[in-house]
């Protein structure tokens, strides 16, 4: 902290105080001295007050204060202690009045010292407030700030809205087994919905028949914590990587953040999906947020569907509208209610447990929220781009 | 999928504006993803529908004749120079001042008119080009016949095509008719199907070709019709202009029908030449090993058998469901039709297909699952199609070879569990409405069940949820509450590592790390640089059969690698201060399993510290910044942590320390080897921190250690030691930290290192910052100097120190 503090200031009982430089000595308080009716000229020898006094005004610093306390006051041989010292000297009959009249003196020029003080302590601010005024427009001292990829700040945040809504959250591995990426989750070999999912295969066959894969979504691990959850409820959102074995443009990556939640139990209904997405659409792009549901085909629920939003750019006004394309609805993610196949398959009831599960793009979110034109900015890492969210 | 609204309208009423009806298809069907509209630019004044009624040789050129039409408005004499001009054609028709594209340029033009050699013309009879609908210049444009003369272009030919998406479940919405059902059932107009009825001859079918199916697992249904005294010729105008507008090339009248049909119901179908079938004997079976056909594209195909194959008394004629062979094509000299209308296994199609790299408009709808009764459906609208344009007989019945048959089945779908799934209750009338409109049969069981079967063309539908999806589809999801989940929460699932790694990675940005995301594949080379050549588990990471780009083959068993290429791609366009971090995965390969995805973090500081405005040039951060940010890290957690000297591949001798937490090694600091730095273009000192999280969590605390503050003042006093060079100076403050005597309680920092001038040679002096407390007095001088005679005496013992100048 020290090294901070410009030269010109020092540390005085725990706070920065501004010290006086030289030439900022003039008294600029009313008359510093009178004569006393109070005082004995009798008894005290007469322009010693006077003398005291003119002293102390032309003390022209500090030092020279200190020289002047010294010399009068200064509890060794200060001309005043010396003189109240002499009390002992005096007549009897005259040493009461002496000592008062002594000690009113001591007293006056305390209270001078102090009032010269207290005049130079503010000619000091006043200097400092002055010319010793400071260019604010100047730059501050940079400090080190970090910040989180914007991709990990859009994640905290649908996290945080799905935490809110009760949901905890459940990692499992990037590199899949086949059967959890696929099978599991109704895709068999040989099934055209596998074309959704452009996979980028691990070069290890396992007994020559498990194949290993980069997951091209989280839903393996929905299945895997169905898998250890031996009885519903279920609330839980899975993030993190996924891979695709696609050509990268400005709307394409081959790895991508994904979230995926889940809700199994009794009484979950497709109604409820839509309230938890109204929720998280609200949270993540404001209040006035509207959501609809329209028809779509994943072959892990059933029925199927896709979320679009309100532009919440144009507000459905805005026939050139970037964000939305002039349709007024940004298409955000697939959802749908758990097909009752996978139900039962957990070990559940499909007819009593129901559940829905949904998908959700983290890039696309972030390129959303901030206007960015082009996904491949998220994993160039250029400082330049970063350093702005 | 291509979707023609004229056509559209074949089946179904459609008055909606366009955007609208792209909106209730997106909402309840498909995803349409496009329009393109045909005819925007016609002005519905000067381009018209006009009939050549005669034609004249041009007085004064040879290439050009004088046409005269019928525009509805009188007869007009225009010049044409088009050699397919013929009498009765209907035409195209422009007047002056009509938008078009001209011929020669391409570009849009205003039609002039201006005499021709001499002959004046009244108009243009307009060629596709000039309409913006082809390039094609070569001739006019021929309307069907039944267009009406003298009516705008726009409303004969006019059209609005659909870019469409469709599910991988609904092939019957790969043709047309599927379409005019859901808007049938959405908006309630009747459905008109295509008309299916012809004649039949007295020859039976049956008696001209038998058919076998031999593998019934991969061919489900096949059913074959004969048509005789066929004359092969071009399609009509009106069939052409629709497989034109759907992306299919017009080929003949038989090929056209069977396309024509296609792209109707969804249903493939395939025309052999009857007189090329050898021994009139049609076999379904697997390809034989080693057996070879050269399809219709010309390329000569290795089967294997898995795949289905078509074969005539000779052999293969064609891959069921994917591409037929040359040798049965039909041809202009064909007399005689076989049309093969069948049923394949969907997932045989696609494999069979992805083998060959082979995707035709068949194997793409064959692959989604076509409903069996569609091939019948199919078989009766191409034959009504050949009476009427083939001029052919269609022989009497139809072989339908049909193993697959399975009884209709029936779903039991109860109000119940319509709202269970759904959340709302949909009235029985409107559960009626959709699922008639969507062409199910419905029966009520009282009290409050729906015993449903599902159309022929739709065999996705086999669970109560599939048709609760089509009820909440049409119905509207936009009639859908929103809710919220209700019940008892799950209990939560601790996972003490994320928790860590969240913690740490806020840590790094509080300490003025900027977080990176990398790409975690990469290369081998790269990995080699980074990684000690005996650390042949790193060595020998997972790699990818199918990398999008050669530098992506390799999960990654090191982060340093891309952090070292971050680090170097920011100093090209920035100076000062980097400080990088990331917190992923190692990939580490593990025998028979998956792979261990290790949670490490790692960083990367370099260059100069951030420059005061007021002048001072900043230094160099060092290593010292790096393990300066460690221990704050460990600080915040909690964790006592130390530091020893140590050499690791990568990394600058005498410049790197381990970083040990209890009895696990949690990390290391250190500067990165010039060499290493350097061949990832690095030419500055850059450090590099590396903390290995899943080893923290071990070692975090529950909670901090916590001890309330002393009411008693403590007593600070700086010594300095003399002591050996080598030793480090983590000894000195281990003595200083265990050291307790009558109470008092000492900690203790160093804040200075000498060498030099007044210290004996290979010796150091430290300056140590010592504070004594004790809990429950004011220390007296007693007290410290006591204290301090012990902790020298333990000093001198332990570290070798003495008091300088003591």
């Amino acid at each position: 902290m020290g090294e901070l503090a410009p030269d010109n200031w020092h540390l005085v009982a725990g706070g920065w105080w501004p010290t006086a430089s030289p030439t900022a000595l003039s008294l600029t308080s009313g008359p510093l001295y009178t004569q006393d009716s109070m005082i004995d000229s009798a008894l005290i020898p007469p322009g010693l007050e006077a003398e005291a006094l003119g002293a102390l005004a032309s003390a022209a610093d500090e030092a020279a204060i200190e020289a002047w306390r010294v010399q009068w006051l200064g509890r060794q041989d200060g001309r005043l202690t010396a003189l109240l010292r002499s009390v002992k000297e005096q007549p009897v009959e005259s040493r009461a009045a002496f000592g008062a009249a002594a000690n009113e003196l001591k007293r006056k020029l305390e209270s001078a010292l102090a009032d010269r003080n207290e005049a130079i302590r503010k000619e000091a601010l006043r200097e400092l407030s002055t010319s010793a005024a400071l260019d604010v427009t100047l730059p501050g001292r940079p400090q080190a700030i970090g910040r989180l990829h914007p991709v990990t700040q859009t994640m905290r945040d649908i996290v945080k809205a799905f935490e809110e809504m009760g949901f905890r959250v459940a990692e499992g591995p990037e590199v899949e087994w086949d059967r959890y990426n696929f099978d599991a989750a109704r895709i068999p070999e040989d099934h055209p919905a596998r074309d959704m999912w452009d996979t980028i295969w691990v070069n290890t066959l396992i007994d020559g028949k498990r194949s290993m894969l980069l997951r091209t979504h989280t839903t393996p691990n929905q299945i895997r914590v169905m898998e250890r959850t031996p009885e519903p409820p279920i609330r839980v959102i899975v993030p993190g990587k996924c891979y695709r074995q696609e050509a990268t443009d400005a709307t394409h990556e081959w790895m991508l953040t994904q979230i995926e939640a889940l809700a199994v139990g009794e009484g979950v209904r497709m109604s409820d999906l839509k309230g938890v997405l109204y929720g998280m659409a609200r949270k993540l792009f404001g209040n006035d947020r509207k959501i609809i549901f329209h028809h779509s085909y994943f072959p892990f629920v059933e029925p199927g569907v896709e979320m679009a939003m309100d532009c919440f750019i144009c507000r459905g006004s805005g026939s050139d509208c970037r964000t939305c394309h002039g349709t007024g609805w940004i298409e955000i993610l697939g959802a749908g209610m758990v097909h009752p196949e996978i139900i039962d398959k957990a070990g559940y009831d499909s007819s009593k447990h129901t559940g829905f599960a949904l998908g959700i793009g983290v890039e696309r979110v972030a390129l959303l929220r901030w206007g960015i034109e082009d996904i491949r900015h998220f994993y160039q890492n250029d400082l330049r781009f970063l350093a702005q969210f | 999928m291509k979707l023609s609204l004229n056509w559209l309208r074949d089946y179904v009423d459609v008055d909606l504006p366009v955007p609208e009806l792209a909106r209730l298809l997106i909402d309840a069907t498909a995803e349409v993803e496009s329009w393109e509209t045909i005819g925007a630019g016609w002005d519905p004044e000067r381009i018209r529908v006009a009939e050549v009624v005669a034609i004249a040789p041009h007085p004064d050129a040879d290439r050009l004749r004088l046409a005269t039409v019928e525009t509805g408005a009188g007869r007009q004499q225009v010049v044409c120079g088009a050699p397919n001009l013929e009498v009765g054609q209907k035409v195209a028709f422009a007047t002056e001042g009509a938008e078009l594209i001209d011929g020669h340029t391409g570009k849009p033009s205003k039609l002039k008119l201006r005499p021709i050699r001499g002959v004046e013309s009244a108009g243009m009879v307009l060629s596709e080009k000039e309409l913006g609908l082809s390039d094609a210049h070569e001739g006019i444009l021929v309307l069907p016949a039944t267009a009406k003369v003298g009516r705008p272009l726009v409303e004969e030919l006019g059209d609005v095509v659909f870019d469409i998406s469709t599910w991988a479940n609904r092939a019957d919405l790969l043709g047309v008719l599927g379409f005019g059902r859901e808007l049938s059932a959405i908006t309630g107009a009747a459905l008109r199907e295509p008309a299916r009825d012809h004649r039949e001859s007295e020859t039976k079918a049956a008696d001209m070709v038998s058919v076998t199916i031999e593998d019934p697992d991969l061919c489900l249904r096949f059913t074959a019709s004969v048509i005789e005294d066929v004359t092969v010729g071009p399609s009509p105008a009106w069939m052409q202009e629709r497989l034109l507008r759907l992306g299919m090339r017009p080929i003949n009248n038989v090929v056209d029908i069977t396309n024509y049909v296609m792209l109707e119901t969804g249903q493939p179908l395939h025309a052999f030449d009857y007189d090329q079938v050898r021994d009139k004997r049609i076999v379904a079976r697997r390809a034989k090993p080693g057996e070879r056909l050269t399809t219709l594209d010309g390329i000569d195909r290795e089967l294997d058998p898995e795949m289905l194959v078509i074969c005539d008394g000779g052999g293969p004629v064609g891959i069921g469901g994917i591409m037929g062979g040359g040798k049965s094509e039909v041809s202009e000299k064909t007399k005689t039709v076989l049309l093969e209308v069948a049923n394949f296994k969907r997932g045989s199609i696609r494999r069979s297909s992805g083998i060959l790299k082979l995707r035709t408009e068949a194997s793409l709808r064959f692959e989604k699952g076509i409903g069996p009764a569609m091939a019948e459906y199919a078989q009766h609208r191409a034959l009504h199609l050949f009476e009427q344009l083939s001029g052919g007989r269609v022989t009497k019945g139809l072989v339908d070879i049909y193993p697959g048959e399975t009884p209709r089945g029936t779903i039991l779908v109860t109000a119940a569990r319509i709202e269970q799934v759904l959340g709302i209750a949909i009235p029985a009338n409107d559960v009626r409405r959709i699922l008639t409109g969507l062409g199910y049969g419905v029966q009520d069981v009282p009290p409050a069940t729906f015993s449903v079967q599902p159309p022929g063309w739709r065999p996705d539908l086999e669970i109560p949820d599939d048709v609760i999806e089509d009820l909440g589809r049409i119905y509207g999801y936009d009639k859908l509450p929103t809710t919220m989940l209700e019940g008892r929460l799950p209990d939560p699932e601790p996972n003490p590592l994320r928790d860590l790694r969240e913690r740490v990675r806020d840590l790094a940005v509080g300490l003025g790390f900027q977080e990176i995301i990398t790409y975690t594949l990469t290369e081998l080379p790269k990995l080699a640089r980074a990684v000690d050549p005996s650390d042949a588990l790193r060595l020998a990471p997972l790699g990818v059969v199918n990398p999008v780009a050669s530098q992506y083959a390799y999960l990654r068993t090191s982060m340093r690698p891309a952090l070292l290429e971050t680090y170097a791609a920011n100093r090209r366009h920035q100076d000062g201060p980097l400080r990088l971090f990331e917190i992923g995965f190692e990939y580490l390969p593990v025998e028979a399993d998956l792979p261990h995805e290790r949670t490490v973090l790692c960083a990367l500081i370099g260059g100069t510290r951030e420059a005061r405005w007021s002048g001072t040039a900043g230094e160099r951060l060092d290593f010292f910044d790096a393990k300066g940010a460690v221990e704050a890290v460990f600080d915040a957690l909690g964790v006592r942590e130390a530091y020893s000297a140590t050499s690791h591949f990568g990394l600058l001798e005498g410049h790197t320390a381990d970083v040990v937490a209890g009895k696990e090694h949690v990390g290391v600091v250190a500067q990165v080897h010039p060499d290493l730095a350097a061949s990832f273009e690095i030419d500055e000192p850059v450090f590099l921190v590396e903390l290995w999280l899943e080893e923290m969590v071990r070692v975090l605390p529950e909670r901090p250690e916590y001890a309330a503050p002393s009411r008693f003042p403590e007593v600070r006093q700086d010594i300095a030691l003399l002591l050996d060079a080598a030793t480090p100076a983590a000894r000195v403050l281990e003595v200083v930290r265990s050291h307790r005597s009558g109470g008092v309680r000492l900690s203790g920092d160093i804040f200075d290192e000498y060498r030099g001038e007044g210290i004996p040679e290979g010796q150091k002096s430290l300056a140590v910052r010592l504070r004594y407390q004790a809990e429950d007095r004011t220390l007296t001088d007693a007290d410290v100097a006591k204290v301090q005679a012990g902790l020298l005496k333990r000093l001198g013992n332990e570290a070798g120190a003495t008091l300088r100048g003591g």
